[in-house]
């Protein structure tokens, strides 16, 4: 009884001067040091399994990243502003062409910051401040949902390709003839043969996107898909549809969301190219592509291109930080960078 | 490894096929002013006529079975608005030399300055000149060429001292377009290079070479980099499909009289057998571009057997 009482008590001495580190040791009397240290089956427990969660380690690994999550911050308060914008008093239509009541004259190409125009105005007196706001409104949209339709029509059709062996031929065959064509080429067609508006845009941008998609799924899966777990799992009679959302998806999270990350900073390079072309949405719809494009116009004249700069800062912040928090939070959802 | 060549052209043909046909198909859908140059001074009968001796009200199977017979005598039809009745292949023979001059010259710059920049990046892992060439890869990836090809043009065309109007017998004119069209390329060698380098760099050979007292530039340069090589290579046909679209904004942005201009102003213009050709060209490029990188591929390792049952690439 004894002895117990006395091993826990140098148990709980030696924990805290391990803490300490071998310096602290330096100083216990000899005697302690060499005394067997008893066995508490609750510690010996305790160091068996750790509490492992998998959302829990990502975060942490995430926000371990100083960069990404001061982008993310920065991201986060540009994207919530732009669609708060128009709610704010004080905020021009971004169609109207404002009038100088004196003259009677449009505002035109006034510098930012002079009567009221913050960003400036452009050739026919629209406020350039309310102008690229709108349309970042227009190319987030846009962005968000090719890349949700590419998330959603992709991971659907990548597990089917992964893991009905029957369908691989089918999709391996379509993926081939897919992967030929420029996507430019898909994109000019689609915008060419359509009337040019948000939602063929959309069709035109996922419509090839969601097979690199399902090929990245497909992949991933035909690696885990016989695992032993998943072998066990199908032993025992998990239906398939559980197997797939619990034991295969999982583990493709940071694919996925590294997929969605970088496809949006394409689409909203691609409404760029698209409107360049003159195959984008009509100017009466601000959105970078148009903004850009107008700035492109007056881009020779050193005065104007502040015109060309504001569209510009906002759009390459935007696909920048997407970029950036998508290979930071791909790199922390990978379980292979949770071992610490 | 020619079972495998069969195999893969057959494919590719069959690709083509199905593009140019549903291109084909999509086009008809487009409104028919595309086929007349004075559209709007003719009268309802007149436009019937014409559609008509054009073979345009025929049934659509009946249209693809005669486009792709004479696709394949080498004709395309000829172009209705950008150049009356010139025909199309003719217009495009034209503008086919000095496309093809800039993208191959861009390819090249492109794996010059790439190639060296993975290198260093790879040897340097960590220090500040890995970490400037990251910072460039990621502006490069993460900005859309469609932003930085402007600046480049805005700044650049001062500092090189070039009008706006393209001259193809200056090289000043050459440099801003061709190194804009390299960029992208540029980056993502420099990128897949060092990931590949600093993976090679892990392995037994190394440390074996290592321990016998190679010295680390022969390491770098006769085993890791030899052995880089190999998995970028498969990169290159991407790379060139990345160099034919940058082409279409480059082109038309310099006013270089080739392909990617063309299509612009044929899009523009509505010019619908123009377009329909020109996309032709661009699928058989993209093929063709693709193909070649596969047979480099074999060529550069002896290793890889596409005999064999192919894996997913």
């Amino acid at each position: 009884m004894f002895k117990r009482a006395c091993s826990r008590q140098l148990e709980a001495q030696l924990n805290t001067l391990q803490k300490d580190g071998p310096a602290a040791w330096a100083t216990l009397p000899e005697e302690e040091l060499f005394t067997p240290a008893g066995f508490s089956s609750q510690q010996a427990e305790a160091t068996a399994s750790t509490s492992y969660s998998y959302w829990g380690s990502t975060f942490r690994a995430f926000f371990k990243n100083k960069l990404a999550v001061a982008l993310l911050a920065a991201l986060a308060a540009v994207v919530v502003f732009a669609f708060v914008q128009p709610l704010l008093p004080g905020q021009a239509d971004p169609n109207l062409c404002a009038v100088d009541p004196a003259t009677g004259i449009q505002y035109r190409n006034i510098a930012p910051g002079q009567q009221g125009f913050l960003w400036g105005s452009n050739s026919i007196g629209q406020d350039l401040w309310a102008r690229i706001w709108a349309g970042a409104r227009t190319s987030l949209t846009i962005a968000f949902f090719v890349a949700v339709i590419e998330a959603a029509v992709g991971i659907t059709a990548g597990v089917l390709w992964g893991y009905v062996r029957g369908l691989d031929f089918v999709f391996t065959e379509l993926y081939n003839i897919f992967d030929n064509i420029p996507t430019a080429i898909v994109l000019i067609l689609i915008s060419y043969v359509a009337t040019p508006s948000i939602w063929t845009m959309i069709l035109g941008m996922s419509i090839k996107g969601w097979i690199e998609m399902a090929r990245f799924i497909r992949n991933q899966i035909l690696i885990i898909r016989d695992r032993d777990y998943n072998i066990a799992s199908r032993c025992i009679g998990t239906p398939t549809l559980r197997i797939v959302l619990r034991n295969l998806l999982p583990y493709l999270v940071s694919v996925i969301m590294l997929r969605m990350a970088l496809t949006i900073p394409e689409a909203i390079g691609n409404e760029v190219f698209i409107t360049y072309i003159g195959l984008g949405l009509s100017v009466e719809t601000p959105s970078l592509g148009n903004l850009v494009n107008d700035g492109r116009k007056v881009m020779m004249q050193a005065g104007l291109r502040y015109q060309l700069l504001y569209p510009t800062l906002i759009l390459s912040f935007v696909t920048i930080a997407f970029y950036l928090i998508g290979n930071a939070f791909s790199d922390a959802a990978d379980p292979k960078n949770h071992l610490q | 490894m020619v079972q495998y060549l069969a195999k893969r052209i057959g494919r590719s043909v069959l690709t083509l096929f199905i593009i140019v046909t549903l291109v084909f198909c999509l086009l008809r859908l487009m409104p028919v002013e595309g086929y007349f140059a004075n559209y709007e001074k003719m009268s309802e009968a007149q436009i019937q006529a014409g559609l008509q001796s054009m073979g345009l009200l025929d049934p659509l199977p009946v249209q693809v079975g005669r486009f792709w017979r004479n696709a394949l005598h080498g004709d395309l039809g000829v172009s209705h608005i950008y150049k009356v009745n010139a025909p199309v292949t003719q217009i495009l023979a034209q503008k086919l030399p000095i496309s093809v001059q800039m993208g191959v010259l861009a390819m090249l710059l492109s794996l010059v300055l790439g190639i060296p920049l993975g290198l260093v990046m790879g040897q340097y892992k960590g220090r500040w000149p890995d970490k400037l060439g990251t910072a460039l890869i990621v502006l490069i990836q993460a900005v859309p060429a469609a932003v930085y090809f402007l600046y480049i043009q805005m700044y650049g065309t001062a500092a090189v001292g070039v009008g706006l109007l393209f001259n193809a017998a200056n090289w000043r004119y050459w440099v801003l377009p061709v190194c804009s069209m390299s960029l992208a390329n540029l980056a993502f060698y420099a990128m897949w290079l060092r990931r590949y380098m600093v993976d090679e760099s892990n392995k037994d050979y190394v440390r074996l070479a290592r321990a016998k007292g190679v010295c680390g530039r022969d390491i770098a340069l006769h085993h890791v980099f030899r052995n880089a090589m190999v998995p970028l290579v498969q990169y290159i046909p991407s790379a060139f499909l990345n160099t034919v679209v940058g082409s279409i904004y480059i082109e038309s942005l310099y006013s270089i009289p080739g392909m990617g201009g063309l299509l612009v102003t044929c899009v523009q213009r509505h010019d619908n057998t123009m377009v329909q050709g020109i996309v032709l060209l661009y699928a058989c490029v993209g093929i063709v571009g693709l193909i070649l990188g596969d047979i480099l591929m074999v060529l550069i390792d002896p290793r890889i057997n596409f005999g064999k049952k192919e894996g997913g690439r």
